[in-house]
Formats: structure tokens, C-alpha cells, sequence
């Protein structure tokens, strides 16, 4: 085998400095003094003092955050139903047809969903008066509609491997399917949920072109802010940014990760 | 004291509100399963499925000024009697326009480069992993899903810096006296840009089929004296492939219509179809034109999605 060798852990460690190089370079030029992002010349953080004085910025990512918050909770959600509809319910009229609607917005380029969106925003508005305009309602709808895909192949995931007698149990017991859900798969599948969530939460606020389409005048989110400055060259405040981004992003991940970690001996004891 | 009384003490009695809502709501013909399902379907239905209807009626129109900007498919004349209108020179100008072309191929052809170099860097990677003792690799797995995690637009950003003529790779090269090379604003930059962005699509699903293979197998065939690349040639290569499909599928049906990657670090002779129908809705505002090249791209990408979804499913039964 190749794991014996010293071709695997070689490649193996390229390709994970190769992922994380460019990210540390900016984090490291983003404590620097000059505004020519390459050459250092001191460490400062004025960069951050700048990131904090700029309104439009900091209204952005007020704007981000609310949107990202909203449609990732309606994700978890629909998500979660729909999750429970593919493992739960093997045969119903139209599975395979639900089954391509929930999977399609995974992988559908962002320009198509976009476009798509907007296009039936103003076809709705013409013809129902609603939504009226654009702006935060209909990025909210735009990004649940994606992040409900992510939300509901985590959770598939998880219901998919537990041990179905604990319901059987319950409902043996005299629970409704209702309760046992709530008493007993919820609390099974909680950390499905909970980085469902967190899923829907980040993608929701990385998401640029989606939000471009169908964002209006007045509200443009974080990225579309970030976009516009980046396309003129590279600007030492959005390094600080990306600083501050990347490090709660980490301490996100890493608490998920411990929560699932935490959650798996009780299932081997289960 | 009577024991008279002991009867009418009521059984332990459970609050079951959802076992009456439930039976009336069957008596009208109304199931569980159909709560369920109701709301992911129509939101569903009406926000993804609709709307590429939507999308391919309005390629259907012309650009008109007003609001909104295209014509209507549908117009009632003064006799009240219901026209239908339908333009077919957006597809036209598709097919007869070398723009359009031209990006469709180079799209589909960089989309394809990039996603064979993803492979080729990832499957080692998922390989080490999956080969990983076991306390090691839950932390490598997710060092790879951590950049996916942070800002797609921030690392195709951060590897501008990377690369751009006097960034980090041209100074080190520079230590080493060699001449900066002119690495960005080209189609070389965007494979990298997505190669790098989207290196943990490939990994995780190759991961997956990797770590499930039985190792009793490898060392059968060790046994039998393959030597470690055949083994891997005959063996581990043709387990991967459900792996490999998905993997590859879930970075090129994106790369396809990538539009952040291209003009941040692509030159503008770099051609990509989202790009495209980017400057027609943004720059040019002809929402028929843009909706026509969405269609066109649908097309492209279905035979991948459909192949994918085959896959996912095969894998899922495992």
C-alpha cells in the first residue's frame, strides 16, 4: 500500500498547506502596517480601528448577519421535514421528483438560481403585488430555498444511522408519531441540527451572486460590499476582515466539531 | 372510608392534543405524511421549480424598455381575445453569435481542466485521510471542510494576494532569483482558484467510498503478490469510482457557471458562461438574453446532475 510509503503523507500535507497558505498570508498582511498589501513594513491594527469606523461595512454585515440568521432557521425547518419525508417515508407519489427539488438547489450553478429567482419576484410582483420591491425579504427567501438542500443532506444523514427501535419503542408506548418525534428522534438528531444550522448560517452569509440578483437598492449584504471593493484591487481592510471572519468561522467549526464528537459515545452506550 | 371511591380514580392518562388533531384532520382525508411534506414541497415547488419555468418563459421574450423590462408573453387585444407571444431570437442569437459559443466551450473546457486537477490533487488526500490512524482523522477532516466553511469570496481573494505579481509566491521566488511570473488574470489562476476552492467537494464524497473499502482486500492481494500500485490499479482505483463520480461531478457543475472565480482572478479574454449571462443582466440589462443563456446552461449541467444524483443514491444505500 501507499500508506506504508511516503508518497500519501507527502501529498497528503502539500495539498493541505496548498489549502491553507493563502488564508495565513492574509491573516498575517492584514497586522500590516503599509497599505501595500505585499511589502511588510510593521505590525499595526489599524486596519481593524479603519474596519470599525467604516458605516457602510458595518451596516452590511448587520444586514448579513439578520439574513443569515432568518434563512438559515427556516432551512433547519424545511430541511428537517423534507429529511424526515426521504428516510422516513420510503414510497410516496412524486419521492423521486421531491427528492430532485431538495438535492438540485446543492449543486445548481448560483448565477441560474439567481437569475431564476429575481425573474419570479418581478413575474409575482406584476401579477400579485408581492413581494413589493426588493431588498432583505427576498434574499431571506432566496438563501433559505438553497441552504434547506444543505440543512436536509446533514440530517438525512443522521436519521439515516439511528437506531429506529428507539421509535418503534415509543410509539409501542402509545406516543403519537408527533411526540415520539419531538421526545425521541429530536433530541437524537439535535446535532444534525445544530450544524445544519450553522451550514445554512455561513453559506447564507458567503453568498454573493444570489444576493446580487435579487438583493434591490439599499440593501447590500456583506459579500456584495466586500465584491466591490476587492474588484479594484486588494485593500488592506478587507484583510482584517477576512481575519475576523475566518477566526470566529474556526472557533464555529471547532465547537461543532467538539459537539458531535461529545455526542457519539453516548450513542455507542445507546 | 369507602373503597367505593378507588373506581373513579382515573387511569394514568396521557395529554395525546396531536392524536385528536390528527384524527380529525384524517377524517378530511388529510394524513400525517402530507403535513410533513406540505411545506418543503411548496416552497420548493414555488421558489426552485417555478421560477426555471419562469426562466425559460421569459427567454421566450424580448428586451423592452419599462417595467419590467421584457415583453409579454401574454396580451389581450382589443377584441379581448388572449395572444401568445414567443421570440425565438434570443436561442438564435445563442447558436449564431461566436460569443456565446465561445464561452459555452471554454466553460465546459476549464471546467473539465479544473475539475481533473482537483481529482488528482484530492484523491491522495482523501486517501491519506481515510488511511489515517483513527485519533487523526477527524482533525485532517476537518482542516479539509474548515476553508469550505470560511467566505468562498475571501479565499478566492486571499489567493489573488497569493499570486498577483508581487505577491507572496513571485517574493519567495524572487529569494531564489528567480523572475516573477505572471500568474494572474489568467486561465491558469482560475484553475487554481477552483481547484482551491472547491478541493473539499472532491475530498469528502472520495473519503467517503475510501474509508468504507474492506483492507482484508488489500492485503489479499498482497498476499497474492500484487505489488502496491497494481493493487491500487485493480483494487482501490475501481472501488473509488462511485467516489470519484460524485467528487468530480460536484466541482464541475459548478465550475461551469463559477462567475466570482473568473473575474476576480481570470484576464478578460478568460470566457465563462456565468460571467456572461452575468454582464447581459447586469451591464447590458436584457433579462430575455440572460434567461436564454441560463436555459442553455441548464441544458449543459443536466446530464451531470442526473449522473450525480444516480450515484448518490447508489452510495446512500451502502
Amino acid at each position: 500500500m501507499f500508506s506504508r510509503g511516503w508518497f500519501l503523507p507527502i501529498a497528503a500535507a502539500l495539498g493541505f498547506s496548498f489549502l491553507y497558505a493563502p488564508i495565513v498570508s492574509l491573516v498575517i498582511f492584514s497586522f500590516n502596517e503599509s497599505s501595500l498589501v505585499t511589502v511588510w513594513s510593521g505590525f499595526s491594527t489599524k486596519w481593524y480601528g479603519a474596519l470599525f469606523n467604516d458605516p457602510q461595512l458595518l451596516g452590511a454585515a448587520w444586514l448579513s448577519l439578520q439574513i443569515a440568521a432568518l434563512s438559515a432557521t427556516i432551512a433547519l425547518v424545511l430541511g428537517t421535514l423534507a429529511a424526515v419525508a426521504l428516510v422516513r417515508f420510503r414510497r410516496f407519489r412524486g419521492r423521486t421528483l421531491f427528492s430532485g427539488m431538495v438535492s438540485a438547489p446543492l449543486v445548481m450553478p448560483d448565477v441560474i438560481t439567481g437569475l431564476s429567482l429575481l425573474l419570479l419576484f418581478v413575474a409575482m410582483e406584476g401579477l400579485l403585488g408581492w413581494p413589493q420591491g426588493r431588498g432583505m425579504l427576498t434574499i431571506v427567501i432566496a438563501h433559505a430555498t438553497f441552504c434547506t438542500a444543505y440543512v436536509c443532506v446533514v440530517v438525512q444523514s443522521r436519521l439515516s444511522d439511528f437506531d429506529r427501535s428507539l421509535e418503534e419503542a415509543a410509539m409501542d408506548l402509545g406516543a403519537s408519531p408527533v411526540r415520539t418525534f419531538f421526545d425521541v428522534t429530536l433530541p437524537i438528531i439535535a446535532p444534525a441540527l445544530i450544524s445544519g444550522w450553522l451550514l445554512g448560517f455561513t453559506l447564507s452569509l458567503d453568498d454573493l451572486v444570489i444576493a446580487s440578483f435579487v438583493s434591490g437598492p439599499g440593501s447590500s449584504t456583506l459579500p456584495m460590499v466586500i465584491f466591490s471593493k476587492v474588484r479594484l484591487g486588494v485593500s488592506p481592510d478587507v484583510n482584517a476582515l477576512a481575519t475576523i471572519i475566518v477566526g470566529i468561522v474556526a472557533l464555529g467549526v471547532l465547537a461543532a466539531t467538539l459537539i458531535q464528537l461529545r455526542s457519539k459515545p453516548k450513542k455507542a452506550r445507546a | 372510608m369507602s373503597t367505593t371511591h378507588e373506581p373513579t380514580i382515573p387511569p394514568p392518562r396521557r395529554l395525546r392534543p396531536w392524536n385528536a388533531v390528527e384524527r380529525r384532520l384524517a377524517r378530511v382525508g388529510i394524513t400525517g405524511r402530507m403535513l410533513v411534506l406540505a411545506a418543503p414541497v411548496l416552497w420548493l415547488l414555488v421558489f426552485f421549480l417555478v421560477p426555471l419555468a419562469v426562466v425559460f418563459g421569459i427567454s421566450l421574450a424580448t428586451k423592452q424598455f419599462g417595467r419590467p423590462p421584457y415583453s409579454p408573453l401574454l396580451t389581450t387585444t382589443e377584441e379581448g381575445t388572449v395572444q401568445l407571444t414567443l421570440h425565438l431570437s434570443n436561442y438564435i442569437r445563442l447558436f449564431t453569435d461566436n460569443l456565446y459559443v465561445a464561452a459555452y466551450l471554454s466553460s465546459i473546457r476549464i471546467a473539465f481542466i479544473a475539475t481533473v486537477i482537483t481529482l488528482l490533487v484530492g484523491y491522495p488526500m482523501a486517501y491519506a485521510i481515510a488511511r489515517a490512524p483513527d485519533k487523526w482523522r477527524n482533525v485532517l477532516l476537518m482542516l479539509v471542510v474548515l476553508p469550505f466553511f470560511t467566505s468562498f469570496l475571501l479565499r478566492v481573494y486571499a489567493l489573488s494576494g497569493f499570486m498577483r505579481g508581487n505577491g507572496v509566491i513571485n517574493q519567495v521566488l524572487g529569494i531564489f532569483g528567480i523572475p516573477p511570473l505572471a500568474m494572474m488574470q489568467t486561465d491558469f489562476a482560475v484553475y487554481v482558484g477552483i481547484v482551491y476552492t472547491y478541493l473539499p467537494f472532491m475530498i469528502l464524497p472520495l473519503y467517503t467510498t475510501l474509508v468504507k473499502l474492506d483492507t482484508s482486500l488489500f492485503e489479499a492481494a498482497a498476499d497474492l503478490g500484487a505489488r502496491p500500485l497494481r493493487t491500487f490499479l485493480s483494487v482501490t482505483l475501481p472501488l473509488s469510482i462511485p467516489g470519484i463520480i460524485a467528487g468530480s461531478m460536484l466541482v464541475f457543475i459548478p465550475a461551469i457557471g463559477e462567475f466570482v472565480i473568473p473575474s476576480l482572478l481570470g484576464g478578460p479574454e478568460t470566457l465563462m458562461i456565468g460571467r456572461v449571462l452575468w454582464d447581459e443582466f447586469f451591464s447590458a440589462a436584457n433579462w430575455p438574453r440572460a434567461a436564454s443563456v441560463a436555459v442553455a446552461m441548464l441544458v449543459v449541467v443536466v446530464v451531470p446532475i442526473m449522473l450525480l444524483q444516480r450515484v448518490q443514491g447508489a452510495m446512500v444505500e451502502k
